[in-house]
């Protein structure tokens, strides 16, 4: 049982994690996490900071042992195919979360792996535990996720985060308004898909406009994806959230982000009682918790323990 | 002077006919048609057509090309059809049809998918006329794959 990508999760799907989640964070409060047995083999071939720690401290948690895999430093860089590269640390782990800049790498390591793949990123296509723990922190915090009215803010091209979020969103029934500045607004198959399959509500505009917003969902627009540093500083400053795109905005809306965050959020912001980004994070743990549990679960049922195998 | 080019019938084979013009040498690598392939293959391009104006036509002996193969030949040329012949006769006719599915046929056109980059076979599934790679899930029209 992998997980790759939201297209291929029903609603159903989608609920049975947060009630695991939910069920991972009464254990977490209540300080008795159930142990687990298992060997969990992180395989980042690009850098991450924030889904690497929280997919390990969540393992962590669980009891599971990790094993990191740094793609810089491996025998990749001796020329060794994707296919050896997987098969090995297959090999070596009991669960496999990747991350790697192509597109499709996540499906592909799923084809090549026994164990179980969990799908890190994968280019800019998917991110689907970081849907998953967005889609859980709305419920948690709002509530019923179809009667929210969401808007994604910024470089909507290139953010998997964005893309994998709209289809968990659209999912749900939620209505979603899409805010990017001309030339990095979301790809236009994902609009139609998400439309097609879910029959969405989808709204897109190069304006900022709150009002009216339950969740604003930011993240960040990066200067290099311009060509023209002008144009890149005047984009940048009008996708910063400034305190003043907060006035008028109803008093339970909440500005979420997938973190790091560099400069598109400033101080101000990050101290009124909108700004919600950090305890979103905090949801990661529960949510891979839930991941992997469910994942070993699936890999016990299915293949014979390590310690079984040598005995007698 | 006119000027007449005489194409011998085949007795056991595949005769591809109303082929996109142009296309005739794609529907041949398509079919896996080589200098390998040891019995004789004509390509006939720029050929009259009272329906498209100029057509190609592909005539192989020795096979019979199957229904999967037919439909991937939609990919490049959708109205060709597809004669089989056995004993210099016409025994089965049958239209291209884009295929619902294609393993290890064609390639996908998104540079960041990782199909470009391992040694992999490709796979598409048929989405609302487009094609669906199942790797990069992006989704591409029918002629972009080959």
């Amino acid at each position: 049982m992998d997980l790759i990508s939201f297209r291929d999760l029903t609603k159903e799907e989608v609920e049975d994690y947060f009630a695991r989640a939910e069920k991972m964070d009464k254990q977490l409060e209540a300080g008795e996490v159930e142990k687990l047995d298992g060997i969990v083999a992180t395989m980042f071939f690009e850098p991450s900071t924030r889904t690497k720690l929280s997919f390990q401290s969540a393992a962590e948690r669980l009891g599971l042992q990790v094993v990191d895999f740094v793609g810089a430093t491996s025998s990749l860089k001796k020329g060794e195919s994707f296919e050896d590269t997987i098969k090995t640390v297959d090999g070596y782990a009991d669960i496999i979360v990747i991350r790697h800049p192509l597109e499709g790498s996540a499906r592909l390591a799923a084809e090549f792996a026994e164990a179980p793949v969990a799908n890190g990123g994968d280019g800019g296509n998917q991110h689907p535990s970081q849907t998953l723990l967005d889609l859980y922190t709305l419920k948690k915090m709002k509530g019923d996720i179809g009667k929210l009215n969401v808007h994604l803010v910024g470089d909507l091209k290139h953010a998997r985060t964005m893309r994998s979020l709209l289809y968990g969103l659209a999912m749900f029934g939620a209505k979603v308004k899409l805010v990017a500045p001309m030339g990095l607004e979301m790809a236009p198959d994902a609009i139609a898909d998400v439309k097609k399959l879910f029959n969405a509500e989808i709204e897109e505009s190069d304006e900022i406009d709150f009002k009216g917003a339950d969740v604003v969902y930011v993240c960040r627009i990066q200067e290099e994806r311009f060509e023209d540093k002008y144009e890149a500083l005047s984009v940048k400053k009008k996708f910063t959230i400034k305190p003043e795109y907060l006035e008028g905005v109803k008093d339970d809306m909440i500005i979420l982000h997938p973190l790091p965050k560099i400069d598109e959020i400033p101080p101000e912001v990050d101290k009124s009682k909108h700004a919600r980004y950090f305890e979103q994070a905090k949801n990661g743990i529960p949510m891979r918790m839930a991941i992997m549990k469910k994942m070993l679960n699936k890999v016990q049922q299915k293949k014979p323990k390590v310690s079984k195998m040598f005995e007698g | 002077m006119r000027m007449a080019i005489t194409v011998d019938t085949i007795n056991q084979g595949t005769v591809v006919d109303h082929i996109q013009q142009g296309m005739g040498i794609r529907v041949m690598d398509l079919l896996g048609i080589d200098k390998s392939y040891p019995h004789r293959v004509a390509l006939v391009m720029n050929v009259g057509s009272k329906r498209t104006g100029k057509k190609d036509i592909v005539k192989i002996e020795g096979i019979l090309v199957s229904e999967e193969k037919t439909n991937v030949i939609a990919l490049v040329s959708p109205n060709a059809t597809i004669n089989h012949i056995q004993d210099g006769k016409v025994v089965k006719k049958s239209h291209a049809e884009l295929p619902e599915k294609m393993e290890g046929v064609g390639k996908c056109p998104n540079p960041k998918c990782i199909t470009n980059h391992e040694r992999v076979s490709t796979e598409f599934t048929l989405d609302g006329g487009e094609y669906r790679c199942r790797h990069c899930e992006r989704k591409f029209k029918a002629e972009e794959l080959v």
